[in-house]
């Protein structure tokens, strides 16, 4: 309670918290509803990786990190040994092409209003000081409810909580994966990753030259990448490594520099068999006969874009540092 | 200088590349770095504790997922595919670069229409093989698998650039919060913003190498560049 009252937390913080409950809520819902379906072949593990994670998201802010940390490995566990299932109780659920035709005769392109709403919700939070663009795009959320809603009055709070628990269940384990790595960067840097790599990478590239720095951290984004076929995995080690010691220590704007990183990153996305759900689950999709049809459509956009993110990156810094 | 710590980052890159488990990979990862660098059993608890609970902001998606699925319901995709049926008397890379636009401007708000599976396929490929016929050729396979590609290479570019202009998208998030670990500040208004041209620039390039594409395959299987419905479209 202290914390809600605290006068010196902003609103958007604030009102974070209360939807971080209502995430964590989410999250054990999905697990208590996996556990009760005698469909799903993994009922313990699904039920410990989805409750776990919610009390983790609910509480977090008032656990002790040690805690926290104990409840993430439990977290992780059944899903290291593939124990995170979905059942069939909520894919039944899943709406019949007939349903949505329904829906759609009544609603039509009405629908699209609700749809918008996260959008322009973040970025007005954004704007509002002491709101915040994610506090936004939650209140977002509310919003697009309440109008689908009275659209609909079939759309009751059961409806949305099935259906997010059915997209949740479907996602699985692997939907962590982006804040575990974040935790992982946390440890690299916490481990003194960074500083091995910056003398190691100094003794073959300059330190003190910013342009080698961005041509070095733009490229090597879209190779590690290609390596590991994920962006989000490369751009965790990259930064650690390359971006700030010889990019950001120069004092060119972090926010640039990091998101212009990750879509050179996307570059190498682009161009990798290794990032299977994007380039080869697509040619078995639409019964393709080349596997790497898709890639090779794919190269010349690649290449001029990691062109024009450097160039965008080099110019912009030394504009930005006069 | 403890070169060993390097490990962890050895088995990121050769975990992935050997597509291994990634929780997995990332667990293992972050143990055996905390442990070779000297923060024992507790203090590798400590700090994923820490980061993972300082990381709850990319669990946002959770509470998006209480619309996404319930917008389906309700009929976005099919309104989805009404919008991008109007398009009449198009050839294939002129439908695959409007789809571009579209779902790039809906990416940027975080809405998406199902993907590959869920939309290239039932409506975006149906219409391109529809263009095709109404030109009055029969579908030549080796032409639409071509097609298919670059439908599915749109979907890709569109996608990738687009999200990055949604405020709070999950890889601004990741960059935010590794750039904290390291102890700097950055804005997600301003990373969006910032990720505009690279939208514009990927958008544009991707669109019109397809159109012309299209239209160089278009006159090597049915040698008709000039066919009158599509005259004046790619001028």
């Amino acid at each position: 309670m202290e914390f809600f009252m605290d006068p010196e937390v902003t609103f958007g913080n604030k009102a974070l918290e209360v939807f971080y409950i209502v995430m964590g809520l989410m999250s054990i819902y999905a697990g208590i509803r996996n556990y009760r379906d005698k469909t799903n072949p993994a009922r313990v593990g699904t039920a410990v990786f989805w409750c776990s994670l919610g009390v983790v998201l609910a509480l977090g802010r008032w656990l002790p990190s040690l805690v926290s940390g104990v409840l993430v490995v439990v977290m992780v566990l059944p899903a290291v040994f593939g124990k995170v299932k979905s059942g069939q109780a909520s894919a039944d659920d899943a709406p019949t092409t007939q349903e949505v035709a329904v829906n759609y005769q009544k609603i039509g392109t009405k629908i699209f209003i609700p749809a918008l709403c996260l959008g322009v919700f973040a970025i007005s939070g954004a704007l509002i000081p002491g709101v915040g663009a994610l506090a936004g795009c939650c209140f977002g959320v509310v919003a697009a409810a309440i109008i689908l809603f009275v659209y609909s009055r079939s759309n009751t709070p059961r409806v949305f909580l099935n259906d997010s628990e059915r997209l949740l269940s479907a996602m699985g384990a692997l939907s962590m994966l982006p804040m575990l790595l974040a935790s992982l960067g946390a440890i690299f840097t916490a481990a003194g990753v960074g500083g091995v790599i910056a003398e190691m990478v100094g003794a073959v590239i300059p330190s003190d030259n910013l342009a080698i720095g961005i041509i070095v951290f733009g490229i090597g984004m879209m190779l590690f990448t290609m390596i590991m076929g994920n962006a989000f995995a490369a751009i965790t080690v990259m930064t650690v490594g390359i971006g700030a010691p010889f990019v950001l220590i120069f004092g060119v704007d972090p926010s640039f520099i990091g998101i212009l990183a990750l879509t050179c990153g996307y570059c190498g996305t682009l161009l990798t068999p290794m990032a299977a759900n994007f380039n080869i689950v697509p040619v078995a999709l639409l019964e393709m006969k080349d596997r790497m049809g898709v890639i090779k459509k794919q190269v010349l956009t690649a290449l001029v874009m990691i062109v024009f993110q450097i160039g965008y990156m080099l110019i912009a810094s030394f504009m930005m540092l006069g | 200088m403890n070169y060993l710590v390097l490990l962890g980052i050895v088995i990121v890159v050769v975990g992935f590349a050997l597509k291994l488990d990634s929780i997995l990979i990332v667990i293992v990862a972050g143990l055996a770095t905390a442990l070779i660098g000297g923060l024992g059993v507790d203090g590798f608890l400590v700090t994923l504790g820490t980061s993972f609970v300082d990381n709850r902001n990319m669990a946002i998606f959770i509470i998006i997922l209480l619309v996404t699925g319930t917008l389906e319901r309700n009929g976005l995709k099919t309104a989805a595919a009404n919008l991008i049926g109007r398009v009449k008397n198009a050839t294939p890379g002129v439908i695959i670069a409007l789809y571009g636009v579209m779902r790039m401007i809906f990416a940027a708000f975080n809405v998406s229409f199902g993907g590959v599976a869920g939309f290239v396929r039932p409506v975006i490929m149906p219409m391109c093989v529809g263009a095709i016929e109404a030109s009055g050729h029969t579908p030549n396979d080796e032409y639409v698998e071509q097609v298919k590609a670059m439908a599915s290479g749109m979907e890709n570019v569109a996608w990738f650039f687009g999200q990055v202009l949604f405020v709070g998208t999950s890889g601004a998030l990741l960059v935010q919060s590794t750039m904290d670990a390291l102890g700097y500040q950055t804005d997600l208004l301003q990373m969006a913003l910032f990720e505009i041209p690279v939208a514009l620039v990927a958008l544009a390039v991707t669109s019109v190498y397809y159109i012309i594409l299209d239209k160089k395959l278009r006159a090597k299987y049915y040698g008709d560049t000039k066919a009158p419905l599509n005259a004046g479209k790619e001028a």
